[in-house]
């Protein structure tokens, strides 16, 4: 099969994750926007995968799904954490960490 | 012969030479630790200290007295100093005819003035401190003498130095005697840095600075080396012997105590110049340009000296200018070549006689008119002070060159020599002696004859006995001791001058001891002419140029401050800013540009970390270009 639709899709999808992180100021949006992109990845991996017959891009693909839910339970903790402390979910607002 | 043998067996051929220079540091390392404990006997133990290293020795020069002529030699190896590489120095000393010659100068007249500083200092808090700087003197003098190498030489030489800075600064309460101790220093250290250069450049040359070394290797040595090394010692013997252009230290340093200017600068620390002209004599055999050099040197300094003893009115300045003059004569005859070497020594030694006790002789002066140094004020002190007078006048007879005095034959010999080598520089020898004449004379009538132009309240008395047995004792060697070494000298120092006597007649008078003798007569007419009326108490204002010069010491202070001292601060004020412009403009402006540069970089650490994404974002296209484009090219 002929992965291009596949991997316009993929683009797409990334580049909405990307627009997303860097304009949404909320935490859980830019969250979101990172899952996005990373499901981007996988879905270029697993056509990938597809076109040259093997399963390395479905490992892959797995990896991260693993890696992404872990990331979703330590992100999502940070979040409600950060938004308990200070009330905003605002990412500009946690903007200790600097010179 | 008897005698000679015991004495021989008791002093253990010579090993026993280190003992003259360690009791004498020794006993000032004691009274300087010691401290206020020793204060009511530590000037006795300091006086003790020269007499046992003279007592030594006399033993070691009967000893050498009675050896053929070919061991008059004791080589005392004390340790290895220094070994390194090729070079072995050892801690070497040298009892020889000439080295034993000034340990017995430097003991016995320093003796007689550690004696003499008992009365002179008896109202000085520091006389403690005093005494032991003078043994450290002494030890270091002696060092400087006996040292077999140019090495240990130089310890010597720069032990003396400092007991000479810390001696003239002595009374350092005032002003003036502080800053005259670090003139001395100072000036020694250009003359230092010849002396030092000269024996870096025979470790190059030698491999070795053993007297015996250089002596055998000056042979064959490249005439210009030799002149090298010849100027550069006599820059060294300029520093230490107060020699023109290196001369101005020496006046100054009459601030410190008496006794100090008569040991340290008239007897013997300032002739050391001398001794190592003479020692190197080897060296100064190759080079004809260093030894007119030397003799040039030692004519204008005798010159120089004799000028200034001319118009000042301060005794011990007066006397410091003669002592510059003499040592000039010194140089003048070491400067002669082998024919004058002896001559330079016989005269140094009659000289430490001589001035010593003048110089002896003017402490005590000032002793009884409360410390007063200005001649104006003295006057009619012949009856007042008769031992010190006639002492006095002994030395006066000698320094002169009165008939049969020490002085007659030593300096005598001295212009024969000049006359025989350079009719110019004869003549100016001989011009010499006629305005040592005067100045002495007129020394004499001021301070001795004439009116009273005593201040209120000074009541001169003679000195206590402990002040005046040292100066009979130096009057009666003033007069006699050129009599009884003037046949025996030269065969005395043949191996260490290599010269061969030549013959010179106790009462003979050869045609130019005659023109001497009627010169030194001109010379002290002029001086009683002009000095037997009544003499203003202030000096009187003058617009003589001749009376001005030396007044201000010839101006060597101010050639000092404009040929030296102003160009070293313009020199040094260029560097200090090159050194502000390159070196701490480099360092710093390095700091400053890491700082800067920092606070730049750390602007782009803002916190938001959607800027942080946007710049990973950027980096990531970046790479991604630059991989697309070498893939496409």
């Amino acid at each position: 099969m002929n992965p291009e639709g596949y991997l316009v899709l993929s683009a797409i999808l990334f580049a909405i994750g990307v627009a997303g992180f860097l304009l949404r100021r909320n935490a859980i949006i830019a969250f979101m926007s990172i899952e996005l992109m990373l499901n981007a990845t996988n879905l270029a991996f697993v056509a990938f995968a597809n076109y040259h017959g093997n399963l390395d891009g479905l490992i892959a693909a797995f990896f991260v799904m693993v890696v992404a839910a872990a990331e979703v339970v330590v992100g999502l903790a940070i979040i409600v954490a950060v938004y308990r402390a200070r009330r905003s979910a605002s990412v500009d607002d946690a903007n200790l960490m600097k010179f | 012969m008897q005698l000679l043998e015991s004495v021989s067996a008791l002093s253990g051929s010579g090993a026993m030479a280190w003992l003259l220079i360690a009791i004498p540091l020794a006993s000032a390392a004691f009274l300087l630790l010691a401290g206020k404990l020793t204060d009511p006997w530590g000037h006795l133990l300091a006086t003790l200290a020269p007499i046992v290293s003279f007592v030594l020795g006399l033993l070691l020069f009967v000893q050498l007295l009675g050896s053929p002529e070919d061991a008059r030699h004791i080589d005392v190896s004390v340790y290895e100093w220094i070994a390194t590489g090729a070079w072995s120095i050892e801690f070497g000393l040298l009892v020889d005819p000439l080295s034993i010659l000034f340990v017995l100068l430097i003991t016995g007249v320093g003796s007689l003035i550690h004696v003499y500083s008992i009365g002179y200092m008896a109202h000085d808090d520091r006389r403690r401190r005093f005494f032991a700087y003078l043994n450290l003197f002494i030890a270091a003098m002696l060092t400087l003498v006996l040292a077999n190498n140019y090495l240990v030489l130089f310890l010597g030489w720069e032990g003396v130095g400092l007991a000479s800075f810390l001696l003239i600064s002595f009374w350092a309460h005032k002003p003036s005697a502080a800053a005259a101790g670090n003139k001395a220093f100072i000036v020694n250290r250009v003359g230092d840095l010849g002396l030092s250069m000269a024996i870096f450049t025979m470790l190059a040359m030698f491999g070795s600075v053993n007297f015996a070394d250089v002596n055998a290797g000056a042979e064959s040595l490249d005439p210009v080396w030799a002149t090298i090394i010849g100027m550069l010692l006599l820059l060294g013997a300029c520093g230490k012997s107060a020699q023109v252009p290196l001369q101005s230290w020496l006046l100054d340093a009459m601030e410190g105590p008496t006794p100090v200017s008569a040991l340290i600068h008239a007897a013997t620390m300032v002739t050391a110049g001398v001794y190592l002209v003479v020692r190197s004599n080897a060296i100064y055999a190759q080079t004809e340009v260093a030894t007119t050099a030397v003799a040039i040197v030692g004519t204008v300094t005798l010159l120089a000296g004799a000028w200034i003893g001319s118009s000042k009115d301060d005794i011990k300045k007066v006397l410091a200018g003669s002592t510059m003059s003499q040592i000039g004569y010194m140089m003048l005859a070491a400067g002669l070549g082998p024919a004058g070497a002896s001559f330079a020594i016989f005269h140094l030694l009659t000289h430490g006689f001589f001035k010593a006790n003048m110089f002896l002789g003017a402490g005590s002066v000032m002793h009884g008119m409360n410390d007063d140094v200005n001649m104006r004020h003295y006057g009619a002190l012949a009856k007042s002070m008769r031992i010190t007078f006639y002492t006095f006048a002994m030395g006066y007879l000698a320094i002169i060159g009165f008939p049969f005095t020490s002085g007659f034959y030593s300096k005598d010999h001295i212009i024969e020599a000049a006359f025989h080598e350079n009719t110019i520089i004869g003549v100016l020898a001989l011009l010499g002696a006629g305005v040592t004449a005067y100045y002495m004379t007129r020394l004499m009538m001021m301070t001795f004859f004439g009116a009273k132009r005593w201040e209120k309240d000074v009541h001169p008395h003679e000195s206590p006995l402990v002040m005046t047995v040292p100066l009979i004792v130096l009057a009666v060697l003033s007069i006699v001791a050129g009599l009884f070494m003037n046949g025996w000298i030269q065969g005395w120092l043949e191996d260490s001058t290599g010269q061969h006597p030549h013959e010179t007649g106790l009462f003979t008078f050869t045609p130019v001891g005659l023109i001497t003798l009627a010169v030194v007569a001109v010379g002290v007419t002029i001086g009683w002419l002009l000095h037997r009326r009544d003499i203003p108490v202030d000096a009187p204002a003058t617009a003589n140029p001749l009376v001005l010069a030396g007044r201000n010491d010839l101006y060597g202070d101010a050639f000092n401050e404009y040929a030296v001292v102003r160009p070293a601060k313009g020199l040094s004020a260029g560097l200090a800013w090159l050194d502000r412009g390159t070196v701490d403009g480099a360092a710093m402006g390095s700091a400053s540009l890491a700082t800067g540069l920092g606070a730049w970089l750390r602007k782009g650490q803002n916190g938001y970390v959607r800027s942080y994404g946007l710049i990973l974002g950027v980096g990531v296209i970046v790479l991604a270009g630059v991989v697309i484009l070498g893939q496409l090219g």
